[in-house]
């Protein structure tokens, strides 16, 4: 490994760079110039990560382990390994996209938006690089400060609601999470996850400590029933807010299922697993039919968020090897496609200060080039093979089939429900003859909204077309998390 | 060029129609109009030259080589990669072919849209799909070009974006088609957790061992699931009943692409899938009935459809239903080399009716309503030729293309023993007589009779002013729209004359297709033996039943239109009970609008109300808010409004928690 140690870079240049920008203060401009390098450079840190990725190797990379505070044997342990690199990559690039797309469009408190984005992105690489219980707590309810505070101040005139929801919604899950780090921390005698994953533990343990993730993960996905806050969430939130809650924050969750419920306690995973199925697959039809009677496009991106992300629950779940790589592979694509989704919503919502579809129609005629990218991360959204939307669905379904006909059977509904509640919204926003005024008025993209979504164009099509380097890394990972949950974590040997 | 090998080749009849797409689409301004046309047409010439190639070089060998590895994931390879062999080398020239004449029609047909490039370039990139499908070697590929091709088509039925009913096809076919696809994946699903490949020869290899099993969980023979998930994808692309409400709607798009897509190439995808899979639905006797008796159904029920429509176009579009509906019975008695036969014949003679169709349309300045035509033959004389000459192809007169395949198709099922083979007789013979009918009714109330163009009319589009100003006459449109259709009537009249002895009585398709069991082989045996002398095949046609039964949808159509159109409204009278079901087209659209539509809505709004917001939000969320008001007027001290404090104190209490661990350890 090198000696440069990548992953606290990772972390603390964008939170030092944040730091920086807040005490720029109130020169917008020069904010907006440091932001935008911090972001750059943070980006460019994480480069290495994946270049230097050794995909054969069984175990955590880039390590570093320093003791933090001793007397509770909370070490400052950092490292990756193929199921959380990409999600380094993933952030560190989201937030470079985010700090452009609210170039222009923030007007007020310039410096503390784009610090608080730039802490979060430090915090939330933390989480994913965290191998140390504490520290991972630490940073996993952190991260959530910054949001909050984006929400509620940037958001929309509802906001103090939505903030509520959310607040009220993670509060109890990661209460509950705490106790399980804890009771962990004293069966074992310490912090490290991945000591964890070779504890024993009895299965009524194993069983209050599945619950106790699933409140706090599940919320975060969030999977069926305690996904109402998602909406409320990302209509309040800023187009920048959604595009990092849809892109990184649901991921969160997620994470935290493959690195702590699979490995630390595999029997009742295994005994639960048809719960989690039956909730993803809730998600995934419930949520689609939710999604189509939409009227608000934020919401409707939020809910096809929902339904994209019981995808993931149900790969993890499904316990072989197709399921999880694709869940892992819809996760990445989930954060290209649904924050090009909503920074399309953005654009719009810049230019007409609505987000409600009837308020839309004809925008293809005023809005030729914008029209071009929606139509490919909407295409992108119901799956088309060719973009990356596809291939976590694909392998998902293919992975639910080795399962169960019926699982597969819901699981492929989205195929029409996606497609259905997508382009109905396309149809009715982009199509058409111009609708209105202001949608006659609309300027097409500027460069600079051009340049990101051209970017996220290209990561959509480079993933769908050639997704290979993206599942590379993961297999060694995949089978030795496969392992730990095909092992019997129970004390003793059942006689 | 000729010491290239098949692979360089075969990347070349690929890349060049999508060099072709991305030079016009993204480049359409810099290069111009003729630019963009040049370029696609030279990149659609390569990929027909190369194909040709291909087919010399090729031989009686099979090509399967596999370009690059896609994805790996869960010890499945995803791969890229061709399969050539003579089906695919057929459908590859077939395909290529009619595209080139496409493009080069599609210079007169859309001259003054301000879309050109844009059309080009959809059109060059739906060629690359269909290819690509059409030369998979693994269910991956072909999924790809399966959706690729569902996209391009979904992208031009909207081409004219701003009509309402354009954009309400395009959406009702993507849709249509993905439920298609639904069924598809499954298939695909169930055939990868099955066999652990997604490679065509694997899966082939492993598909005794598939026939044997059973389903888990379900206990259904595997392998009839199998095929018929995949048989319902090719239900959504060729547009079987039920899932053909989308094709007839398409026709909201340009012409040049109905004849591209909706009739010659992209609706056939689903016949030469199963023609491609024969090693698999062979082996399932249960399958190939269900695949007969949709096919059956949609031949002779489609047809009707057809005699009741005043719009030029969607005339052929349900003809073109019609005669998928003839293909999937043939694949239906295992007769996969008739059933590809009748696409290659199709594929010239119906690209030709919809070529024609355009140039009728463009020369009455925009009007379909063929209640607004009549005596055209004066005044486009090549159109109608051609016409004449594809309508005669479609109904099956001796010697021309038509007749070869369809009669195939008709003594294939005669000789079948399968189940369904009697109801799918009678289908396709009645089919004949409809065929006739509406095809020349279409043609006399188009080209012959009364001259009713240059009146003013209510039909058409709302807004849209089409037809011709009163007192103006059509004329021939352009060499770019005629030569097109002469060099698709050439092969209209003799294509099957001259390859139905080798595509129906040899060997020609060699592995391409597999045939098991000896009732199918005597489909196979029956279907071979007259085609081997073409001549006695057309003669020995005279007498034939097939023969009468389109002689008298002639005079049929003849009467009621041209000779005694004072017996229409008698005969409406008489059928006055069916006219309004087939005036409402069986009413599948309302079902559809009312039932599948509204009631997804209505899902929808419900568990949006009810479930989200009274139910989790309502009585979960308020409820749990409740307790939470009561604790914080408790630490009502704390409580300061700014949701960030509230988080602050969070952390803190992680630590205090953690200090009075410690304190009490």
């Amino acid at each position: 490994m090198t000696d440069i140690p990548l992953l606290s870079l990772a972390i603390w240049i964008p939170i030092l760079g944040g730091v920086l920008v807040l005490a720029i203060g109130s020169n917008d401009r020069l904010a907006r110039g440091v932001a935008l390098l911090t972001a750059v450079f943070g980006f460019a840190v994480t480069i290495p990560l994946y270049t230097g990725f050794d995909p054969t190797f069984n175990g955590m990379q880039f390590v570093e382990k320093r003791p933090w505070i001793d007397y509770f044997k909370i070490n400052y342990y950092l490292g990756i390994d193929g199921l959380s690199v990409w999600f380094l990559l993933l952030n560190s690039f989201i937030t470079v996209i985010v700090v452009l797309a609210g170039w222009e469009s923030i007007k007020s408190r310039v410096s503390q938006y784009m610090a608080a984005f730039l802490i979060m992105s430090g915090l939330m690489n933390g989480i994913f690089s965290a191998l140390d219980g504490m520290l991972f707590y630490i940073f996993f309810e952190a991260s959530l400060i910054p949001l909050y505070l984006i929400i509620g101040i940037w958001g929309g005139p509802n906001r103090v609601y939505a903030a509520f929801k959310f607040f009220l919604f993670t509060l109890a899950g990661s209460l509950l999470m705490l106790l399980v780090l804890i009771y962990l921390r004293n069966v074992s005698g310490n912090f490290e996850i991945l000591e964890w994953h070779g504890t024993k533990l009895s299965m009524g343990v194993q069983t209050l400590m599945f619950f106790a993730f699933l409140a706090a993960f599940g919320v975060k996905v969030p999977m069926w029933p305690v996904h109402t806050w998602l909406p409320d969430a990302h209509v309040e939130a800023p187009t920048g807010g959604s595009v990092v809650l849809a892109a990184i924050a649901l991921k969160l969750g997620a994470y935290g299922f493959v690195r702590f419920a699979l490995p630390i306690v595999p029997d009742a995973c295994r005994e639960y697993s048809w719960l989690i199925v039956a909730l993803s697959l809730i998600a995934v039809v419930y949520i689609g039919f939710v999604a189509l009677v939409q009227t608000d496009m934020k919401k409707l991106v939020a809910y096809s968020s929902i339904s994209h992300m019981g995808f993931v629950t149900l790969g993890f779940f499904l316990q072989n090897k197709l399921g999880i790589e694709g869940a892992l592979i819809q996760m990445i694509s989930h954060g290209f496609v649904s924050g090009a989704m909503f920074l399309c919503i953005g654009v719009l919502y810049d230019r007409v200060h609505s987000r409600q579809i009837a308020d839309y129609g004809g925008v293809v005629n005023t809005m030729p080039k914008f029209a071009v990218f929606f139509m490919l991360f909407a295409m992108a959204n119901c799956g088309l093979p060719g973009t990356s939307g596809f291939i976590g669905e694909f392998t998902v379904i293919l992975g639910a089939m080795q399962n169960s006909f019926w699982v597969a059977f819901l699981a492929a509904t989205t195929l029409i429900l996606g497609a259905a509640y997508t382009l109905w919204m396309y149809k009715r926003v982009v199509f058409g003859a111009v609708a209105n005024n202001k949608v006659a008025a609309l300027q097409d993209i500027s460069r600079r909204e051009f340049l990101f979504l051209a970017v996220l164009a290209l990561c959509v099509l480079a993933m769908g077309l050639y997704p290979f380097p993206f599942t590379e890394v993961m297999h060694t990972s995949v089978d030795e998390l496969l392992n730990h949950v095909a092992l019997s974590k129970f004390p003793v040997a059942l006689p | 060029m000729m010491d290239m090998d098949l692979k360089t080749l075969s990347l070349y009849v690929v890349l060049a129609p999508l060099v072709g797409a991305i030079a016009a689409g993204f480049f359409g301004k810099k290069i111009g109009r003729a630019g963009a046309h040049c370029i696609a047409i030279a990149g659609v010439l390569v990929s027909f030259v190369a194909s040709v190639m291909i087919y010399q070089d090729l031989g009686e060998k099979t090509f399967n080589e596999t370009l690059y590895v896609w994805m790996q994931a869960g010890g499945v390879k995803f791969e890229v990669g061709f399969l050539i062999d003579r089906l695919t080398v057929l459908m590859m020239m077939v395909v290529s072919f009619v595209s080139l004449m496409v493009h080069l029609y599609t210079i007169g047909y859309m001259s003054d849209d301000p879309g050109y490039q844009r059309f080009f370039s959809y059109i060059s990139l739906f060629t690359f799909s269909m290819l690509m499908l059409v030369m998979s070697n693994n269910f991956l590929q072909l999924f790809f070009g399966w959706e690729a091709v569902g996209l391009v088509s979904y992208l031009l039925i909207g081409f004219w974006y701003q009509r309402p009913t354009a954009i309400y096809a395009n959406l009702k076919a993507f849709l249509a088609n993905r439920v298609g696809d639904f069924g598809f994946l499954l298939g695909i699903a169930l055939i990868v957790a099955n066999t652990g490949s997604l490679d065509y020869k694997a899966v082939f290899g492993q598909a005794e061992a598939l026939s044997s099993a059973t389903m888990a969980g379900t206990g259904w023979p595997l392998l009839t699931a199998i095929c018929i998930c995949l048989f319902v994808g090719a239900m959504g692309k060729s547009a079987q009943v039920p899932l053909h409400v989308w094709l007839p709607d398409s026709m909201e798009g340009p012409t040049p692409i109905s004849a591209l897509i909706h009739a010659a190439t992209m609706v056939t995808a689903g016949i030469f899938m199963v023609a491609r899979m024969s090693p698999l639905f062979e082996l399932s006797e249960t399958a190939l009935a269900f695949v007969l008796f949709i096919g059956a159904t949609t031949a002779l029920f489609m047809g009707f459809l057809g005699i009741v429509q005043n719009d030029i176009k969607r005339v052929v579009a349900y003809s073109t239903l019609s005669q998928l509906g003839y293909m999937t019975v043939a694949l239906g008695v295992s007769a996969y080399s008739a059933a590809i036969f009748h696409l290659m014949t199709h594929a010239f003679f119906k690209a030709l009716l919809f070529l024609g169709a355009g140039s009728v349309i463009m020369g009455l300045h925009h009007d379909q309503d063929m209640r607004n035509m009549g005596g055209l033959w004066k005044y486009m004389p090549i159109t109608w030729l051609t016409s004449l000459i594809g309508s005669l192809a479609l109904i099956g007169t001796p010697f021309f293309s038509g007749f070869y395949s369809k009669d195939s198709i008709i003594e294939a099922v005669h000789a079948s023993t399968i189940p369904g083979a009697g109801y799918a007789l009678f289908c396709v013979l009645v089919g004949v007589f409809v065929t006739a009918f509406y095809s020349f009714r279409m043609y006399f109330l188009v080209f012959h009779g009364k001259e009713r163009f240059g009146q003013s009319h209510e039909h058409g589009h709302v807004g849209e002013h089409h037809g011709l100003p009163p007192g103006q006459k059509p004329h021939e449109s352009p060499w770019v729209v005629t030569l097109p259709l002469i060099l698709l009537a050439v092969p209209s009249v003799l294509i099957g004359y001259f390859t139905i002895e080798p595509l129906l009585a040899g060997d020609w398709f060699g592995g391409a297709i597999h045939i098991m069991g000896e009732s199918h082989a005597a489909v196979v045996r029956e279907i071979a033996e007259p085609s081997h002398n073409a001549l006695n095949m057309a003669l020995h046609g005279f007498k034939s039943a097939p023969f009468w039964l389109a002689l008298s949808g002639v005079a049929a159509a003849f009467m009621l239109y041209l000779g005694k159109p004072e017996w229409l409204a008698a005969v409406r009278q008489k059928f006055s009970r069916i006219y309004p079901i087939l005036e409402n087209k069986y009413y599948f659209d309302r079902f559809n609008e009312v039932v599948l539509a509204a009631g997804a809505r209505l899902i929808g709004r419900n568990l949006w109300h009810k479930g989200d917001q009274a139910l989790i939000d309502g009585a979960g969320v308020s409820g749990a808010s409740l307790v939470v008001t009561l604790f914080s007027r408790i630490a009502g001290r704390f409580q300061t409004g700014y949701v960030y404090q509230y988080a602050f104190v969070m952390i803190a209490g992680v630590f205090f928690l953690l200090t009075c661990w410690v304190f009490l350890n």
